[in-house]
Formats: structure tokens, C-alpha cells, sequence
């Protein structure tokens, strides 16, 4: 992204001839990455961005075009969740960061595939059909932000913007061989990002390099009023010289190397922590003895917000409708039933009864119970380490058609990456090795509130030492 | 414990005998009810199935102490986010019901209930 | 009442004056045109967020203050999910397990005195938005206008006794949330709604009967009608041996009855749990004595001091209290003229006939409290006549000219009204009486010292012809 802003600058290429030059190839895409491609926006944001660097004050992603994951509003351009009850959705308002971004001159390329309402963790749900992954199409690039994850790896757009709510910026990032970040939540405004699960939500930025990633951190982070769970924190921005690992205690939890973890996976990950502490980073022996329980936890809290926050889709005041000469409950039923895919169906009902009456208690409260112990245990860790390390997903990209019929297996898949929503701690994955077939491994960095730049500032150094980033499908 | 063992566990249990029902194809309707999501023969026995096998794996919750401990409904300790009491541009007619499957006089339009 | 006891429970929800509604800043605006004022929070579209507004907050724990109620120190949001067209979210945003306030009183005037009315819990809520059904055509139509405009919903305790303290309790609250400017109080609006929960037993049995919910009462009568009706119901199946259904029921002003609103619907699940969109209120002790300070004189209290002060009579009190405006406007004219029965008789008769007839309410009379008092001391100085006065005062109302003004333009300047200077003659005779004597014995000198007393009475504008010939009448009858 850096690389590409200072041509600009040195007048080596031109935002919308590098524009143009990405649509083509997202024309010629045979990934699925893209829902909707914004031609049209995307050139006249181009030739913006052109007079905005003819000044002065442009900031870095001035002409910078980025994609965005189709379940955050972009004003006038379709926005679907890639779900047939909004698949003729636009929205009259664009999410807080699409405007930041425009504010700064980036150019948005187009809308990114994903699970059907970001619920899944293989971009396999999405009514316009699954992405593939670019290593090898016969594999998925993981979810819920496989569109951007894949877009980003097939060098389609310099960065993108994803949603993680159990994982879906770093699991898609691992097994694409990128760099994601979920940030501290609250650091990243949620407004316009269509819900999931309220508590567990963030965007994030989708990169080539942990660098590039800074960059669209810092232009989509801060404060927003419009948002009431939006932190009042004060961030300077994220220095991209990377950090001096010397003396920085690196904890390695023996609950994310039990049985269970891909072999490969696992000394892909240790090597990459070996490389940590050659850096002069201290490794530390940590233990975090309640994230077993966190997908539990995790899929009861996520789909009992989901349940309710998904209840506005009923064909009422916009999206889908169905049904209507059966009267308003007839509607509401076929409007729902057909506008929905299982998964959701699935998750909508188990948040459901995990409400209702008389299970209250015994599910929605018992879990956000162990989440406090869950997020106690880090609190705990971080008093002996500053950064916790250890692998993003268990196993690397496997193949669409091995997929078992099983979700609670791929439920398991977010067993890494969930505790860090349930504390709402910031976790970056990037790439630290590849397995025997030669598919991407992710290693997972997780640090305290409001401490991105322990993270970024680690990526950045590791991936300045290193060369498992700059390996292309 | 491991992941592998515990899915091979489930799996078995959800295409075996259910002993240990968690869910009845009476509380799936239930919720399918207060959802507003209709559910043929097929699917109610395919959701049963699933959801049991899902709620079977939460009873792993159980086995956690949490007497005394309160719950999170917030990661971060935020409070008091609030606004100034002053009324700003609102919508226009246009944007507000663009999206309506169907309107009139600038009314969302929807069937009446049936009884 | 004929061998029953009953309970009552109110259930009052309150529309607040706030510029903007409770999580957006759309205007809570009424009569504008269906779906102007919405925005993508209130009309729950993808990726919209509440935040609430601060005032919300401030109406609500003055209201807590007035009627006496703790005020939480913690309080949260909830959700409240169901499905229905004008709830734009498919979840209402309202509070469950920590409301604003608890506890908290009413007292209202029985036939056997002064009774407390306990207040269960106060707390904050969005209102839906309106659903109009077509008649004939299988549609309805829905304006959310009106989705997200805050309420606060106060629970009374199951408390009043008979429907007439039911009604005063409502007459109470409505007044305090009136004098506080937080609500307008009209119920024929909507501003102001009212369900009851109503359950009987037989005198002398332990336990209370099933009670039932009703709704749709839309004005005092109704209110006291509906109880009636309801009541009167379950009185009747208990006669006849049968068991009172626990069910919600519609009053039917057209017909005067109770319906049952049950329909093929289970029961609501509502699923409440904490709403995670919006952060935990934390209330300091700063924040509840800043709303104290600007708590008013309430209603009973401004009652009680006009009695006292004033020495008014409890009618009185009631009607020039009936609203804060209008209890300003009587101690205006009070601190302009020591007369406070006879501006309170004027205030009672005279203007709010006029503020009836012209359709108006007491801030937009034309006749300011100096102008009234103006008009009053005239009386009393003799210049015009209780009669006169009166026709003086439509033309005020009407006109919004002074007293001073009308009497110049229609008379010469001086009082020529005979009756008048006749009373003011007498008084001065009266208060003479060796002097009278002496002009009846003789003295007619003495006729100058009378006419000048009467002009000193009257401020110089008696017609001096005329009182001289008044006095002189007078003197020798």
C-alpha cells in the first residue's frame, strides 16, 4: 500500500489507471471473491483521489483502491450479507469506516463475498456461491471473510476490510496465507456494519503485510459517536517501523497445543515463535484454563444476539418479502423461511431457545458467566507476558467437497480464535509457515485492550525478517 | 481435550440413539414459532437432530464453578455513551421507504393479520 | 362494594417533550407526514445503532424524584423481542431487571381521606410506531414517526380500591408529569396512555381472583367505565360459579363493553436479555442533585401553600392549580394586588370562561396578570362597577387592551357611574358621621369637604358635578 502510494506520488502510475487495472482482473476473477463490483463509484473516486494527491494534504490511501466485505453499508451500492432476503438491498447511508475511507481518497473497488450474514467460517453459505480459495480452488479460503481474504491473497485490491465476530478476519487470513487484524473492541466503529452478535463484532483490516494492515487500521479506527459501545480511547498512530521484540515475553498457552491442533500447523507456529524469541523476545509458559469452554460460550452468546438482531429482517420495510396474500403472519414465515439459508435458520433457533423462557438461566446467563472467567484468565496471563501467541485455526484450508454435513465441526474450527471476542482483545493472524502440502498456516498474536500496536508493531517486525508473507498462490 | 476425538464422539451420538435427548421436536417448533420460520418434516428432523447435538456439546458449561461470578454482557468496561437532546435532518420520504416491498402515500404497506 | 373487594394496578405510559427521540435525533415532532421524521436507527435498518439521549435520562429521574422513588445508581437496557410491523427492530428497547427508579408514591383524595398510592417501578422505553388498518381493502399502513419517541412507563402498586381512586390517581400522576414539563398529558392524543390490571374476591376470602389485563381506555370516563364494566364481569362469573380467565381485554367505548383480546397466538416469550448495543447508565449523586434543583413546586404542595397563604378554600386550590401556568398566573396577580379571594374568583369565573371560549390555554391569554389586576383595582377604587368591569373584561380577552385604555376610549376619563360614586359616597359618609351631622344641622360648607374625599377615594377621576350631586343626595335623604 505504501509501495503503491509513493508511485502515485512519483507519478509512476495514476489511481485510476491502477484502478482500471484491478477491475479487469476482478472481471476475470474466477475465485467468486466479489459480489458486486462499483465500477462506475470506484472510477469516479479514482479521478477524486487524482486531484486530491495534486495537493499537498493527501493522506496515504488516497487512490488506494480497497475492497469492502459485503455485510457493511456502502451508500447507493448494493449491499447484500450475501443472503437472498437482501440480495436487492441498498442502503441510503454509508458505515461509519466506508466513510472514513472516503474522506481519505481510498477507492472502493466493490462489495466482497462472505458467509450469509458473516454466520460461518468457510464462505460456503453465501446465496452467490461459495469463494475459492487462490492456493487452490478446490479448497475454501475459510470465512466468514473468505471474499476479502481470497481477494486480498489474488492481489485483486492493496487491502480490505473484513468483519470477526469468532474469528472471521483471521481464520479466512490464515488459511489465505495474510494478514488480519480484529482490533480491541470498541476500537473500530460498528455502525453500519450489519450485526451479528452486538458484543462479539468488529471490522478489521485485510492485508498483504502487517504494514499495509496498520495503515487501514489507523484509517478506520477512533471514536464515533453514532455508536454507544465505541471506545473513548486515544490512540496515536501505529508506527510502521515495527517493534524491538528484545525483552518482550511472548506467552504460549498449553491450551491451544493440545490434541486436536494439525501437526504441521503446530510446528509451523512454533517456528514462528522460535523466530519470535531470536528476535529477543522472551518466551513464556502461560495457561488459560477456561477458553476450552469458549465455543460453547461463544455459540450461545453470538446466536442469542443473532437471533434478535436478525429479527428485523421480515420483509417489512425493506429487503425480501413473501407470502403476503396469506396474511402477516403467512409473510413473516415465508419471508423468513425462504429468505434465510439453514445456517442461519440454525443459529437463529438455537439463539432463540437458548432465550426463552426457562432456559434463560441455564443457557444465555451460565454462558456469559464463563465468559468473565474467560476473560479473568487473560487478564491473568497478560500480568506474565505482553503478547500471547499461538496458532489461528487448527488445521489449514481443506477442500469444499471434504466438508462434513456436521456444523458443530466446523464450530470447532473457531476454537482459537473465539476467546479473544469474548474478552474483546485484539488478535492478529499472520503467515508463519506452510504445511506439507504447501498451503498457508496462520500464527495468532493476541495482546491487551488498546495495544494494536504490540501486535502490528510484532507482525511488522516478524514480516520484516521473515519472507512467508511475500509468498504468493 | 482433544477436537478430533470429541466430533467423532458427537457425530456417532447424532447418528446413533439419542440418549440423552436434550432437545424435542416440540420445543424446535416452538422456537421455530417465536422466530417466525416455518420448518417442513425434513427439516425439523434434520434441525432436531442438529440443535440436540449442539446443546449436547454446551452441557460442557456445566462442569464450570460459576457461583458468585457475574456475568459479561460487555467486553469493555464502557459507560454513560450518551446525546445532546437536539433534533437533527431525518431520512427523506424517499430514502425511508425506497426500500419498502410495498408503499403508499409514503405508508409501508403490509397484509393485515388474519385470524 | 356489594360484597367484593377489589384491586386495581395502573399501568401508565408517558410520552416525553423531549426535541428528539430516545436513540436518534429525529424529531418527536407530531402531525408531520407519515415517515419524515426516521432515520436509519428508528426504522431499524441494517447496521444501525442507538444512542441514547441524555434527557431521557433527566425526565425520568425528575420524575422519580417527584414521586419519591430511589433512583438507580446502575441501570440497564434490555430487549424485549416480538414481531410486529410497526416495531421496526422486531425487539423493543426498554429496561427489565434494573429499571430507573423504584419504589416511590402518589397520595390521592378519597372519600375517607388523604390515601398513598405505591409506585412499583418507573422506567425508559422507545415507543412503537402507528399501524393504521384499512377497512376494506386486506392492508394496513404503517408510520414510524413515532418509533423511538421515549416513554416512561410507570407500575403502580396494585393498590386503589375502587375506581374513583383509580381515576384520582391518574388525575394526580398526569398533573405531577404535567408540572414537571416532561409530558403533555393528553390521553385523547396519545401522549398519555393507561392499561389496568383489575382482579376481585369475595369479602372475607383470603386470596384475590385471577386477574385480568385491560386496554384501550383512552380518556378518564373511560377509564372509570372500563373498571366499572370489568369489574362488574368478574363479579358475574364468580356469582355464576365460574373461574376468571387470566386474559388480556379491549374496551369497547362504542359498545361499553370488555373484549377478550385473545387470539390463536401463544403467549408472548419475549426472550428479554441485557441489550448489548447500548452501555450500562451509571447515575451519580452530582447528576440526581442537578435534576433536583430543577424540580418545580408540585401540585399537592402548591395546593397546600395556596391554602395556607392564601387562605383559600380547597376548591379554590384545585381549580387555579389545575395547571402550572395557570397557578403562575394567579400568584402574578397576587404579588401585583393583595387581594387573593377576589383575583382567585375572577381567575375561576371570568377567565377561564374566556380561555373556554376562545379555545386557548392560560399562555396565550391576551390578558397579562398586571392587566387583570389593573382591572381589579379599579374596582376597588371606584372607578367603574363589578358590572361594568365584567363587559370591561370581554373586551380585554378579546382585544388585549388595558383596562385604562378601554375606559378612556369609551367614557370621559372620570367616573360617571352613579352607582359607583353612590357607594363610594356612602362609604365616605359613614366613615364621618360627625361631620354628616354637622352638615345636616347647617353646615353646608361641609359639602366641599365630601366631594374632596371622594375624589381623593377615587384618585381624582370622579366627575366632580356628579359626585357633588351624589353627596348632596346622600346627605339629605
Amino acid at each position: 500500500m505504501l509501495e503503491t502510494a509513493r508511485r502515485y506520488r512519483k507519478r509512476k502510475e495514476s489511481p485510476v489507471e491502477e484502478t482500471r487495472r484491478l477491475l479487469d482482473a476482478i472481471k476475470r476473477d474466477t475465485l467468486n471473491s466479489f459480489i458486486t463490483i462499483d465500477e462506475q463509484g470506484a472510477l469516479l473516486s479514482a479521478r477524486s483521489a487524482e486531484d486530491l494527491l495534486d495537493r499537498e494534504d493527501a493522506g496515504v490511501l488516497a487512490g488506494i483502491p480497497v475492497a469492502v466485505k459485503d455485510n457493511i453499508c456502502t451508500c447507493g451500492v448494493r449491499t447484500t450479507c450475501a443472503s437472498e432476503i437482501l440480495a436487492d438491498f441498498v442502503p441510503a447511508y454509508d458505515a461509519t469506516v466506508v466513510k472514513k475511507l472516503k474522506d481519505q481518497g481510498a477507492v472502493i473497488l466493490g462489495k466482497t463475498n462472505l458467509d450469509e450474514f458473516a454466520m460461518g467460517s468457510t464462505t460456503t453459505t453465501s446465496c452467490f456461491g461459495p469463494t475459492r480459495n487462490p492456493w487452490d480452488p478446490s479448497r475454501t479460503p475459510g470465512g466468514s471473510s473468505g471474499g476479502s481474504a481470497a481477494a486480498v491473497a489474488a492481489m485483486l485490491c492493496a487491502g480490505a476490510l473484513g468483519s470477526d465476530t469468532g474469528g472471521s478476519i483471521r481464520m479466512p487470513a490464515s488459511f489465505c496465507g495474510i494478514t488480519g487484524l480484529k482490533p480491541t473492541y470498541g476500537s473500530v466503529s460498528r455502525y453500519g456494519l450489519v450485526a451479528f452478535a452486538s458484543s462479539l463484532d468488529q471490522i478489521g483490516p485485510m492485508a498483504a503485510t502487517a504494514r499495509d494492515a496498520a495503515v487501514l487500521f489507523d484509517a478506520i479506527k477512533g471514536h464515533d459517536p453514532l455508536d454507544s459501545t465505541s471506545a473513548l480511547h486515544d490512540y496515536a498512530p501505529t508506527d510502521l517501523e515495527g517493534i524491538d521484540l528484545r525483552g518482550v515475553r511472548i506467552g504460549v498457552p498449553k491450551d491451544f497445543f493440545g490434541p486436536g491442533l494439525n501437526p504441521d500447523v503446530k510446528s509451523a507456529v512454533l517456528s514462528g515463535i522460535a523466530e519470535l524469541a531470536d528476535m529477543g523476545a522472551q518466551v513464556v509458559d502461560i495457561r488459560l484454563p477456561h477458553v476450552r469452554y469458549g465455543v460453547a460460550v461463544y455459540y450461545i452468546v453470538a446466536t442469542a444476539e443473532a437471533s434478535s438482531n436478525l429479527a428485523r429482517y421480515d420483509g417489512v420495510r425493506y429487503g425480501m418479502r413473501s407470502g403476503e396474500s396469506g396474511g402477516l403472519r403467512n409473510m413473516y414465515l415465508q419471508t423468513r423461511s425462504k429468505g434465510f439459508g439453514a445456517e442461519v435458520k440454525r443459529r437463529i433457533m438455537l439463539g432463540t431457545y437458548a432465550l426463552s423462557a426457562g432456559y434463560y438461566d441455564a443457557y444465555y446467563r451460565k454462558a456469559s458467566q464463563v465468559r468473565t472467567l474467560i476473560a479473568d484468565d487473560f487478564r491473568a496471563a497478560f500480568s506474565l507476558c505482553d503478547i500471547i501467541a499461538g496458532p489461528t485455526t487448527p488445521v489449514t484450508a481443506f477442500r469444499l467437497d471434504e466438508m462434513v454435513d456436521d456444523p458443530l465441526s466446523i464450530y470447532l474450527l473457531d476454537i482459537y480464535t473465539i476467546p479473544a471476542n469474548l474478552a474483546g482483545l485484539p488478535a492478529l493472524s499472520i503467515p508463519c509457515g506452510f504445511d506439507s502440502r504447501g498451503l498457508p498456516v496462520g500464527m495468532q498474536l493476541m495482546a491487551p485492550h488498546f495495544r494494536e500496536d504490540l501486535l502490528l508493531g510484532a507482525g511488522i517486525a516478524f514480516q520484516d525478517r521473515t519472507g512467508h508473507h511475500k509468498v504468493r498462490p | 481435550m482433544s477436537v478430533l476425538v470429541y466430533i467423532a464422539a458427537l457425530i456417532r451420538k447424532y447418528q446413533g440413539v439419542n440418549k440423552n435427548v436434550k432437545i424435542t421436536d416440540a420445543d424446535v417448533l416452538h422456537a421455530a414459532a417465536l422466530a417466525r420460520i416455518s420448518l417442513d418434516e425434513d427439516e425439523l428432523r434434520k434441525l432436531s437432530g442438529e440443535l440436540d447435538a449442539v446443546l449436547d456439546y454446551m452441557d460442557l458449561l456445566s462442569e464450570v464453578d460459576t457461583s458468585g461470578v457475574s456475568p459479561t454482557h460487555h467486553p469493555l468496561p464502557a459507560i454513560n455513551a450518551m446525546r445532546d437532546d437536539v433534533a437533527r435532518q431525518s431520512l427523506d420520504l424517499e430514502d425511508a421507504v425506497r426500500n419498502a416491498p410495498r408503499h403508499k402515500d409514503g405508508c409501508v404497506v403490509v397484509p393485515k393479520v388474519i385470524e | 362494594m356489594n360484597g367484593y373487594d377489589v384491586v386495581i394496578g395502573l399501568e401508565v405510559h408517558a410520552q416525553l417533550l423531549t426535541e428528539s427521540k430516545v436513540f436518534c435525533g429525529c424529531s418527536t415532532r407530531s402531525g408531520l407526514a407519515p415517515n419524515t421524521s426516521t432515520c436509519p436507527v428508528c426504522m431499524g435498518m441494517p447496521g444501525a445503532l442507538p444512542v441514547l439521549n441524555r434527557k431521557m435520562v433527566d425526565y425520568g429521574i425528575r420524575l422519580g424524584l417527584a414521586v419519591g422513588s430511589r433512583i438507580a445508581r446502575t441501570c440497564i437496557f434490555a430487549r424485549k423481542n416480538y414481531f410486529y410491523p410497526d416495531l421496526p427492530k422486531g425487539y423493543q428497547i426498554t429496561q427489565y431487571e434494573s429499571p430507573l427508579c423504584e419504589g416511590g408514591s402518589i397520595d390521592v383524595e378519597t372519600k375517607e381521606g388523604v390515601k398513598k398510592i405505591g409506585i412499583i417501578r418507573i422506567h425508559m422505553e422507545e415507543d412503537a410506531g402507528k399501524t393504521i388498518h384499512d377497512e376494506t381493502a386486506p392492508y394496513s399502513y404503517v408510520d414510524y414517526n413515532r418509533a423511538g419517541v421515549p416513554l416512561l412507563e410507570i407500575v403502580s402498586e396494585p393498590g386503589m380500591t375502587d375506581t374513583d381512586q383509580a381515576v384520582a390517581y391518574l388525575r394526580e400522576l398526569r398533573q405531577i408529569l404535567m408540572y414537571l414539563g416532561i409530558c403533555d398529558g393528553s390521553m385523547e392524543e396519545g401522549s398519555l396512555r393507561c392499561d389496568a390490571n383489575v382482579s376481585v374476591k369475595k369479602e372475607g376470602s383470603s386470596r384475590y381472583g385471577t386477574r385480568t389485563e385491560l386496554k384501550n381506555m383512552n380518556s378518564f370516563r373511560n377509564v372509570q367505565k372500563a373498571l366499572e364494566f370489568e369489574i362488574e364481569r368478574h363479579i358475574q362469573i364468580l356469582e355464576s360459579g365460574g373461574r376468571v380467565e387470566q386474559e388480556t381485554m379491549l374496551w369497547n367505548p362504542s359498545k361499553g363493553v370488555t373484549v377478550s383480546m385473545r387470539s390463536k397466538e401463544e403467549s408472548h416469550d419475549y426472550r428479554y436479555f441485557p441489550e448489548p448495543d447500548l452501555v450500562p447508565l451509571r447515575i451519580d449523586d452530582a447528576w440526581i442533585e442537578d435534576v433536583r434543583s430543577t424540580l418545580p413546586e408540585l401540585p399537592a404542595e402548591r395546593r397546600a401553600r395556596f391554602r395556607k397563604r392564601y387562605g383559600l378554600p380547597a376548591y379554590d386550590t384545585g381549580v387555579l392549580t389545575q395547571s402550572r401556568e395557570l397557578a403562575d398566573y394567579y400568584e402574578a396577580c397576587v404579588g401585583m394586588l393583595d387581594a387573593p379571594k377576589e383575583i382567585s374568583n375572577w381567575i375561576m369565573t371570568e377567565v377561564m370562561r374566556a380561555l373556554n371560549e376562545q379555545g386557548i390555554s392560560i399562555t396565550d391569554f391576551k390578558v397579562m396578570p398586571e392587566m387583570l389586576t389593573g382591572l381589579i383595582a379599579m374596582i376597588g377604587r371606584g372607578r367603574i362597577s363589578g358590572s361594568m368591569a365584567k363587559e370591561i373584561f370581554a373586551e380585554m380577552a378579546s382585544t388585549g387592551r388595558s383596562a385604562e385604555e378601554i375606559v378612556s376610549s369609551r367614557g370621559v376619563g372620570q367616573i360617571s357611574d352613579e352607582e359607583t360614586l353612590k357607594t363610594v359616597a356612602s362609604r365616605i359618609i359613614d366613615a364621618n358621621p360627625d361631620e354628616a351631622r354637622k352638615y345636616r344641622s347647617g353646615k353646608t360648607g361641609l359639602l366641599g369637604f365630601f366631594v374632596g374625599q371622594v375624589m381623593k377615594a377615587t384618585q381624582g377621576e370622579a366627575n366632580p358635578k356628579l359626585a357633588s350631586r351624589i353627596v348632596k343626595e346622600l346627605l339629605e335623604e
